[in-house]
């Protein structure tokens, strides 16, 4: 199964929502099999206006043993939140 | 039904009745044909889609029949015209109630029937009877993507594996024959149409038959010649099937009437 039906991962944007956010995967032999099971799957109580499927082996992920090398960095750097900053009076509309 | 004649022509009442009533048979013993694949298809993804495509059918039904019964007039709501007839007073198409079989056949089937309420609901979403209009307005946007399933299908089998095609080929060897009664207007439908209430079945025939070619094409799948029919399934003459069909579907009623969940 898992040769001729690959993994798909789904992403729906919802009604409201701005993005597309990952819900799950699923199992299709094609990417318009993967649309129609994304419909069936994830959308049946409304929950989404657009669907992306891409196939799982497609990602390309970072490895979790770089983490630290990756992510640790920016511990230390608060000051990159915009919250870190007063912001002046006349500032509108930030 | 002509407007502005006050008076009830029954045999008119009676035609309308019975219209709606195939309508509505013929989503019903598909969806119950379709849920029997619950549990038991090909994939996990398959079984919800398949049962998605038997819940839409299922809705159309209940408002169908519940119509047909208000047409009616004799107080049987959508669970008695469900539960409580026998074989002979199912209207439905006669390919609808064939056997699920293989998955292949399972699309077949499908697909044969959306491609045919596709023709069917676009034309009766128009209609004069302004409440049958919405009832096949709601399901024609169903329809839709039921066709886009089983098109979709036809052609993964049709022009999948040598094993694939072959299946797909029998099916429709098989199934093709149902497809006759798709187009052949009665008494009842000519009744229909000359009130505006049904369309015209052989212009409907030209477009269905076109689309057809087209998907079959696509799945490069050869299109049957045209066979006479024996089975008059809106005339409840049926295949033997229904009648094994229906004992399942109506257990619970049957056997504690009334019921409620």
């Amino acid at each position: 199964m898992s040769e001729d039906w690959p993994l798909f991962e789904v992403f729906i944007r919802s009604r409201s929502g701005l993005e597309h956010k990952h819900v799950g995967s699923l199992h299709a032999t094609d990417a318009r099999m993967a649309i129609e099971h994304a419909r069936d799957v994830y959308t049946r109580r409304q929950e989404g206006v657009s669907i992306w499927v891409v196939r799982s082996v497609d990602i390309v992920a970072s490895d979790p043993e770089e983490a630290d090398a990756l992510f640790e960095p920016a511990r230390d750097k608060v000051y990159r939140h915009p919250t870190f900053y007063a912001i002046p009076e006349e500032v509108k509309n930030l | 039904m002509p407007a502005g004649s006050g008076e009830r022509d029954p045999a008119q009442d009676e035609a309308h009745f019975r219209y709606v009533l195939r309508l509505g048979d013929t989503s019903l013993v598909l969806a119950q044909r379709l849920s029997e694949w619950i549990g038991h298809a090909p994939a996990l993804e398959e079984d919800l889609g398949l049962a998605n495509l038997a819940l839409d059918l299922l809705g159309q039904a209940r408002l169908l029949l519940t119509y047909a019964g208000e047409l009616e007039g004799r107080g049987r709501d959508e669970d008695a015209l469900a539960f409580l007839r026998d074989a002979p007073d199912f209207v439905n198409l006669a390919l609808a109630e064939q056997p699920n079989g293989d998955f292949g056949q399972t699309i077949v089937r499908q697909w044969l029937i959306d491609t045919w309420q596709l023709e069917m609901y676009t034309a009766l979403s128009a209609s004069a009877d302004t409440r049958l209009a919405a009832i096949a307005a709601k399901a024609l946007r169903e329809t839709r993507y039921h066709h886009r399933f089983s098109s979709g299908w036809l052609m993964r089998l049709g022009d999948g594996t040598p094993e694939s095609q072959r299946r797909a080929q029998r099916a429709l060897d098989d199934l093709w024959r149902f497809t006759a009664e798709l187009f052949a207007p009665d008494e009842t439908d000519e009744r229909m149409s000359r009130a505006g209430i049904a369309p015209q079945l052989p212009e409907l025939a030209a477009r269905w038959s076109a689309r057809v070619d087209e998907d079959l094409r696509a799945a490069t799948l050869r299109r049957p010649p045209d066979q006479p029919y024996p089975w008059h399934g809106k005339r409840g003459e049926h295949t033997e099937h229904l009648g094994h069909m229906l004992p399942a579907m109506q257990h619970l009623q049957r056997t504690y009437p009334g019921v409620r969940w």
